[in-house]
């Protein structure tokens, strides 16, 4: 019981708060200088691999992103799937701003910056939605087929003691 | 999704953010327990239980009932469906994504190393 104890929270665990009814903010933090963490979430090459984890269960089909302020970035997993937006702010190495069209007129904005610390990086990830109602109803998509192979709420009880 | 309110979710993660509290949610999902059990179950003073299943029980964690001199203690399934899941979830997918960033950025920090310096942008 006392694992919990040892830094939960700390270290690169992902932790993630609801700042109000409609924003999400996720933090973790990296082992490596922010321009490295930039890189890795502003080009596509790297991009495609970590964005769509094997979990998931999903096939990335194209991914086209032109990180700069004004450009636009489109993700097609097939079958008509596609998410994309526009980056409203882009300031290498340490903040992206983008939109999130798929949704329409529900669509959330995203902010993300990487703060470099003695080397680390703090990543914090907040999603901002323009309702309670558009964030609650954010659930399906990606998180439900990713919901779906990790299991019931038995097994997260599981982990609650851990 | 049912309605819930700001208040509700920040009591639930400050229910959940202690370690004996996560514990009795594990162990009421077991089975249902009077507060005399968990306390001996945690080692804990009967007291100090009170608090920590109060916490529980403000967040909507966990449901009580008296009956005689005994309280019972459930899980409130339901709350915690609704509201804990849908972070959870929400947790479980970055915390994906952010594993696979690791081994990306792990890699980048190599390839660096072995290109030398390289130039700054």
């Amino acid at each position: 019981m006392d694992a919990g104890r040892r830094g939960e929270f700390e270290g690169n665990r992902t932790t993630v708060v609801k700042k109000s009814d409609r924003e999400v903010v996720v933090t973790r933090t990296f082992d490596a200088p922010a321009r490295l963490v930039f890189e890795a979430w502003s080009k596509a090459e790297h991009f495609t691999r970590w964005w769509v984890p094997k979990s998931l269960g999903m096939t990335l089909r194209s991914c086209e992103m032109d990180v700069r302020t004004g450009g636009k970035y489109r993700l097609s997993f097939g079958d008509g799937m596609d998410f994309f937006g526009r980056y409203l702010e882009v300031t290498p190495p340490s903040r992206i701003v983008w939109t999130n069209e798929e949704g329409g007129e529900n669509g959330s904005v995203t902010t993300v910056t990487f703060e470099e610390r003695g080397g680390k990086t703090l990543l914090v990830m907040s999603e901002l939605y323009p309702s309670k109602e558009a964030l609650d109803a954010a659930g399906t998509g990606a998180q439900d087929a990713l919901h779906e192979t990790f299991g019931q709420l038995d097994e997260f009880i599981g982990t609650l003691g851990q | 999704m049912v309605q819930y309110t700001e208040s509700h979710f920040n009591a639930s993660f400050a229910a959940l953010s202690d370690v004996t509290r996560r514990g009795v949610l594990e162990q009421l999902a077991r089975a249902d327990a009077s507060i005399t059990e968990l306390a001996d179950k945690f080692d804990m003073t009967l007291t100090g239980m009170k608090k920590h299943v109060g916490v529980l029980e403000q967040a909507g964690l966990v449901t009580t009932e008296k009956v005689g001199r005994v309280r019972t203690c459930r899980l409130g399934r339901c709350r915690l469906e609704e509201e804990a899941m849908w972070i959870e979830r929400y947790r479980q997918l970055w915390h994906a994504r952010f594993d696979e960033l690791d081994k990306v950025i792990e890699e980048l920090k190599l390839k660096e190393k072995s290109d030398g310096r390289r130039k700054k942008r």
